[in-house]
């Protein structure tokens, strides 16, 4: 047998990165916001509910306007008055947030399922890949690095800025010092909820930004629990990570390249069965949270040390 | 002049048990609040909801078969959540039950003449219990030996669970008379629990959850182990100190909730549905989290939210066929009261005040 021609061994690999890429976005969208709630002490286990209303509300807002910008805001938004709603429970009202977040995840089941009603089995027109001339058609690199969507560059940049933004600025500071112990930031006069506030919003919006990569990009569609998991897998990349930005991507590819395997192995007509193989990114999920969590000192030196405690400002 | 929120001396006993009925009535308010929203007659649409599915014997009976999975799986997670043991994966456990009794049924079915005697539905009970625990066993052994998030793991083998159960019926166990269709065979009738009221699917599955009621009453409010369990959850140093192992807890919530959720899955294959196929729980590991939290993580409290929050999906049942409004509904009503529950808990360690003049800055106080 003749090997592959060399072109089209690099169109392969070039379409198997990409893939990898597109599925890893969602989930270091969600996870990069969750980080910085989690920076800031507080846990949402709601990652998984915002994301299904972002990606209803994103999808909702394409079929009526059709205007593609429009349907990210929508999104961002809906999910950021979905974190809103657990700031106000958790943060105002000292809720548990262990509670709280199983609660918004319900719920957000449950409401995106409602809206999303009369949007199912509507096609629209999704966000499409970047075409560049000259540069996209480099072989291997163009496609892979300048034929991505906008959120995919997107997802890159707000890495890189919560990055810079928690360890380079004094922003940065406060939020880690108000994560790392909520009393001492209140006794030097920082505003605790205000932060934490702020913290638990901004990953609302990007659990938003996730759901309607989801529904826009990912599978142009709208389908009851489309999300099927990845908000938790976002949760377990932020420990994977050690609660940090630069690794949250680094995990979100290495979790994209599993689930693409499996679909590869579908594809390539391996004989398993798909629900085994569909089982894969969950297993993995189990496997690096394990690696990561066997050594206890390493998470209690990384994790934020308020993280999940109810702050009361008056005791 | 505004509402402030002060901390009260003690918590109050009022409360605990008062704010479960305030969130239920909240959430009957914004119900009605949201079908007028919708252009719904919101009384007409609340009699549909919370009334009718309970004006027939057979409604009646639903309603006990509906609670019966979501009080046995809402027990086994209240004994973890008291220790601080955040199992979420009843789902999960609950269709492994269901895999483990199916299986046996199915095998009984195919391999016995007559199809099994009366050995079978205790067998089955058995199975459907061990297929829990081994799933549950799994975050337990995970958290312990190597410190990994019970919640993440339990859930993500939920998944699994999930995809498991579809892998049986697609293939290895699908019904080879069936076109094709995703499901197993029936089960023979000696692995079908009897029925308890005639004209109702009502079955003796109601009788396991209320003795589970009793079990678990026993095992939190009078034994040693539950005041270990509860000592855990509320003050971990302490009971190091008083040398009741944290570890143990972990084990005993995670054992405790797998087995009671596999029995829920039992029973479920056993009773209502009679075979197995991929859609034999909407999600009654994850309501009965809602019912463990409602109902105070106290065993009676657990069967009331649990007939409760069964009516939400009797509820949207009705909703659907009288308005044409989507069964999600149910979901909306069942995220509603965590939220409202959630809410009201404030008042346990606060009182609301109306306050003459602003409140004074903590940090000007002093």
């Amino acid at each position: 047998m003749d090997a592959l021609p060399h072109a089209d061994w690099m169109a392969g690999l070039a379409a198997l990165l990409v893939a990898m890429i597109r599925a890893a976005t969602p989930l270091a969208l969600a996870a990069i916001g969750e980080l910085v709630a989690e920076k800031a002490g507080v846990l949402n286990l709601g990652v998984e509910g915002m994301m299904l209303v972002g990606a209803v509300a994103a999808f909702a807002t394409m079929v009526t306007t059709g205007n593609l910008a429009l349907a990210v805001l929508a999104a961002m938004v809906a999910a950021l008055l979905m974190a809103l709603l657990f700031g106000v429970l958790t943060l105002s009202l000292m809720a548990n947030q262990v509670a709280t977040g199983l609660a918004l995840t319900i719920f957000g089941i449950g409401l995106s399922a409602f809206i999303g009603k009369g949007f199912i089995g509507i096609p629209i027109d999704g966000l499409g890949p970047l075409s560049i001339p000259g540069l996209t058609d480099i072989p291997l690199l163009g496609p892979v690095l300048f034929g991505q969507d906008v959120l995919v560059y997107a997802s890159v940049a707000l890495t890189l800025a919560v990055s810079l933004v928690l360890y380079r600025s004094r922003a940065g500071l406060i939020i880690r010092a108000v994560g790392e112990n909520h009393a001492a930031a209140h006794a030097i006069g920082y505003p605790v909820l205000g932060i934490r506030y702020l913290c638990v919003l901004f990953g609302g919006a990007m659990a938003g930004l996730a759901g309607a990569y989801l529904s826009l990009a990912y599978t142009p569609m709208w389908v009851e629990t489309m999300t099927s998991g990845r908000g938790w897998i976002a949760l377990a990349l932020v420990v994977f990570a050690t609660w940090k930005p630069g690794r949250v991507l680094l995990g979100a590819y290495l979790f994209g390249g599993v689930t693409i395997i499996q679909l590869h192995a579908q594809g390539a007509g391996l004989a398993v069965s798909s629900h085994l193989l569909s089982m894969l990114p969950y297993l993995a999920t189990i496997l690096v949270l394990v690696l990561i969590s066997r050594d206890r000192v390493k998470i209690r030196l990384n994790a934020p040390a308020c993280l999940g405690k109810v702050f009361r400002p008056e005791s | 002049m505004g509402l402030r929120l002060e901390p009260r001396a003690e918590r109050s006993r009022v409360m605990v048990y008062l704010t479960p009925l305030v969130a239920a009535a909240l959430t009957v308010v914004a119900g009605a609040a949201l079908f007028a929203a919708l252009g719904h007659d919101p009384v007409r649409a609340l009699f549909a909801f919370f009334v009718a599915p309970l004006t027939t014997a057979f409604g009646l009976g639903e309603l006990f078969v509906k609670a019966t999975p979501l009080v046995l799986c809402a027990l086994g997670l209240a004994v973890g959540f008291r220790g601080n043991v955040w199992n979420i994966g009843a789902e999960g456990q609950l269709i492994l039950g269901a895999v483990f009794a199916g299986g046996l049924a199915l095998w009984a079915g195919e391999t016995i003449p007559g199809g099994g005697g009366p050995w079978l539905l205790p067998a089955m009970v058995v199975m459907g219990i061990l297929g829990g625990m081994a799933w549950a066993a799994i975050p337990a052994l995970l958290r312990t030996r190597f410190n990994a998030n019970e919640i993440l793991v339990s859930l993500m083998l939920t998944y699994v669970a999930g995809l498991l159960l579809g892998y049986l019926v697609h293939g290895p166990w699908r019904d080879p008379m069936g076109y094709n269709f995703p499901e197993s065979a029936l089960f023979g009738e000696a692995a079908l629990l009897p029925p308890l009221v005639a004209g109702t699917r009502l079955h003796i599955g109601a009788l396991f959850a209320l003795a589970a009621v009793a079990g678990t009453w026993v095992l939190l409010m009078r034994s040693f182990i539950g005041f270990q369990i509860k000592v855990v959850g509320l003050a971990p140093r302490a009971g190091g100190y008083a040398g009741f192992s944290g570890d143990r807890v972990v084990w005993l919530g995670l054992l405790c909730g797998g087995g009671l959720a596999g029995l829920a899955g039992m029973v479920e294959v056993a009773g209502p549905i009679g075979q197995l196929h991929t859609q034999i729980s909407p999600g009654y590991g994850f309501t009965a989290i809602i019912v463990a939290f409602l109902g105070r993580l106290h065993p009676l409290g657990i069967l009331l939210a649990g007939l409760f929050m069964a009516l939400t999906y009797l509820g949207g049942d009705t909703l659907q066929i009288e308005l044409g409004l989507p069964r999600a509904v149910t979901g909306l009503f069942q995220g509603m009261v965590l939220f409202f529950l959630l809410a009201s808990d404030v008042l346990i360690h606060h009182r609301i005040r109306w306050s003459q003049r602003p409140a004074i800055p903590h940090g000007e106080a002093g």
